[in-house]
């Protein structure tokens, strides 16, 4: 890492195009997930053998993921739920290689991956309420609010992107200069935090994007309430919970 | 005083993290004690508060860190500084 978090090292050039040592690390790790999902698929069994049992427990997380969240059955939005999620992983994990700076700490990945996500939210809006539907919700409470709603799908966005950027790019600087200061062991708690802080990272740009897909989607799937029984399931806990809560309190 | 844009970015940096991590400092410890509280009435329910927890924390965070990017935009790629 050189000196600004704001621009990045060119490895080499081809003709007009400039390519960074970012992209070069974004289409390696691309590389290897998409080697590693070929390598894991390529023979599926009935009977699952150990690397199988990983890959269902995987796929079935992001799946009770996305059906908690967006309340739908899962199948359509995996792929890009669970690519999105994964791919974030590993680019916050790839700075614990030495030399290797992550990808999303940089404003540009950062801003394709929350693009995509805008872009998808709008291609799901549209597909379940068809164009007229999906311009009606921005008229949702009053005409009034058709402004503050358009700006609100680009502030949203951009939010996405300074959150991603912000957290993984501090980490990264902090490192550095912990270890411009002190030299051996001590930036270790340090990518240990950063660690954390990349799943937790990777984990709510997923649910950001899982509950703005799940917005767009929304109303359509309310109109037919067929998958929609966990409210009803949530609610006597709570309400025991509630009771017990009272007698604590009462005594 | 030709560096006086530099000095002035220099203290508008460090107030703008030390102020914006005041808020978030605040809302996390609210965030966390009232977490603590949940967990302590009802232990069983660890996992959905403990996830909550994150998210919500990383949320919070969320204002500190536009304060960093702010500072850290000052610092390196200013806009009023020639380079």
């Amino acid at each position: 890492m050189n000196g600004s978090p704001f621009d990045q090292d060119i490895v080499f050039q081809l003709g007009p195009v400039v390519v960074t040592d970012v992209v070069v690390t974004t289409w390696f790790i691309m590389i290897v997930m998409v080697m590693g999902s070929m390598w894991l698929t390529h023979s599926l069994n009935f009977r699952p053998d150990k690397k199988q049992a990983v890959l269902e427990m995987t796929v079935s997380i992001i799946d009770v993921q996305i059906r908690d969240t967006m309340q739908t059955p899962p199948a359509r939005y995996r792929a890009l739920i669970g690519s999105i999620f994964l791919f974030i992983l590993f680019a916050n994990w790839s700075s614990l290689l030495p030399g290797v700076d992550p990808p999303t700490a940089t404003l540009e990945t950062d801003a394709a991956l929350a693009l995509i996500v805008l872009v998808a939210t709008m291609g799901h809006g549209i597909r379940t309420r068809g164009w007229l539907g999906y311009l009606k919700t921005f008229t949702e409470p009053t005409w009034v609010m058709i402004p503050i709603n358009v700006f609100e799908q680009f502030t949203r966005t951009f939010s996405m992107i300074i959150r991603l950027f912000g957290n993984v790019m501090s980490g990264v600087f902090i490192i550095s200069i912990v270890l411009s200061l002190a030299g051996l062991l001590i930036p270790i708690p340090l990518m240990a935090l950063d660690l954390l802080t990349g799943t937790v990272q990777a984990y709510i740009f997923a649910v950001l994007s899982m509950v703005f897909i799940g917005a767009a989607i929304a109303e359509s799937d309310s109109a037919n309430n067929t998958t929609n029984d966990k409210p009803t399931a949530v609610k006597p806990l709570t309400s025991a919970a509630s009771i017990n809560t009272n007698d604590s309190s009462n005594k | 005083m030709t560096y006086i844009v530099e000095i002035i970015s220099i203290f508008g940096a460090a107030f703008a993290v030390s102020f914006g991590a005041l808020g978030p400092a605040l809302a996390e410890g609210r965030a966390v004690a009232a977490a603590m509280d949940a967990l302590a009435r009802q232990p069983e329910a660890a996992g959905v508060v403990s996830r909550t927890l994150f998210v919500g924390l990383a949320m919070i965070e969320t204002t500190a860190i536009y304060c960093l990017v702010i500072a850290l935009l000052l610092l390196f790629a200013n806009p009023f500084v020639a380079a």
